[in-house]
């Protein structure tokens, strides 16, 4: 678990790498805008991992019911950002 | 400080979230001092990762209870790690969307053979495949959901549960010469990955809050692990083919309780 607080582009590059290494994402295409499920096609399963190695490497703990919330990769930015506090 | 599992290896399949039944059994487990092997199956980069949450570190070894091949082989891995089971759990099931969530009279026969196959099945195909490990007292426990009435959206998982209810009989008259035992646990509902894929879940959540004397919680798996450990343990000696019932009493009631 990671103690240190990212800044924006740090978790964006983080995200994307976690994305490309789950889901194949290319990460070119894992930019703020894009939404998990319709444009990056990530399914279920994959997101459940996605999160679980986001809070990993981000030291921080995403509950399921706000994993809901997080439509698009820069819901998760913002939320990780937050939760790092 | 002694746990009810001192020195007990199992063998605990199924786990692929925090919130599977599976975490928490192998969770507990471990605190009661037993040496956990894990099964996983499909995304074995998640079960690792969740794996990884444990207490204590679990092997993880690939299991698809429909590959033969696989299921030949999984008590020479398991012997990688361990020399014996005393204990098996039991927790897989799959149903494709057509036969779940409300085509009961239209799922055709090859995706109900899937999920007969998936959630029934193969409670008889992981006790034969673990059977050489086994040892005289073991105890193989499987996840059931209560089959003798019909539920909304649960359609041919609900028959492919009557299914496990009877393998489980059958196991225990083929097993208990043998010494082992073969039970289910009969949950109430959880928030898993399995469940949110039901659509129409909901409802159950509704009616387990309503009817069930004890009150239930959909979130802690806690009731349900307890119950399949007690089941492994050496506290049920004389107990096979059982269903264990751990649902807040909501089997127990025929309709809600109103307030008096």
């Amino acid at each position: 678990m990671s103690t240190v607080k990212n800044t924006r582009e740090e978790i964006v590059e983080g995200l994307s790498e976690i994305l490309e290494e789950v889901a194949g994402v290319d990460p070119k295409e894992a930019t703020e805008d894009k939404s998990f499920t319709e444009e990056l096609d990530v399914d279920s399963l994959s997101m459940v991992e996605v999160v679980v190695a986001a809070e990993e490497r981000f030291g921080v703990k995403i509950p399921d019911d706000d994993v809901q919330s997080l439509k698009t990769v820069g819901d998760a930015v913002s939320y990780i950002e937050k939760a790092q506090g | 400080m002694p746990g009810l599992l001192n020195g007990k290896r199992l063998l605990i399949t199924g786990l692929i979230t925090e919130q599977s039944l599976a975490f928490g059994v192998a969770r507990l487990a471990q605190e009661e001092g037993a040496e956990v092997v894990l099964t996983g199956f499909g995304r074995l980069s998640l079960v690792n990762r969740i794996a990884a949450r444990l207490p204590k570190p679990a092997p993880v070894i690939e299991l698809d209870v429909t590959d033969t091949a696989q299921l030949d082989g999984l008590a020479a891995q398991v012997r990688e790690h361990t020399d014996g089971l005393d204990g098996v759990l039991h927790s897989i099931a799959f149903a494709p969307p057509s036969a779940l969530g409300g085509g009961f009279l239209t799922a055709p026969w090859e995706d109900v053979a899937t999920a007969l196959q998936v959630s029934a099945f193969s409670f008889k195909s992981l006790a034969v495949a673990t059977l050489p490990l086994l040892t005289p007292g073991a105890g193989i426990v499987g996840m059931d959901f209560d089959a003798r009435q019909a539920w909304p959206v649960y359609d041919w998982m609900g028959v492919a549960k009557a299914g496990l209810e009877s393998v489980t009989r059958y196991l225990a008259r083929d097993l208990g010469p043998k010494g082992i035992r073969v039970n289910l646990v009969a949950a109430g509902p959880q928030r898993t990955m399995a469940a949110k894929s039901i659509p129409g879940f909901e409802q159950f959540e509704r009616a387990w809050q309503e009817r069930a004397p004890l009150g239930w919680s959909l979130t802690d798996s806690t009731p349900v692990a307890k119950a399949a450990l007690m089941l492994m343990s050496d506290w049920f000696p004389a107990t096979t083919g059982e269903i264990v019932h751990v649902d807040g009493g909501f089997h127990a009631v025929g309709v809600p309780v109103g307030d008096a």
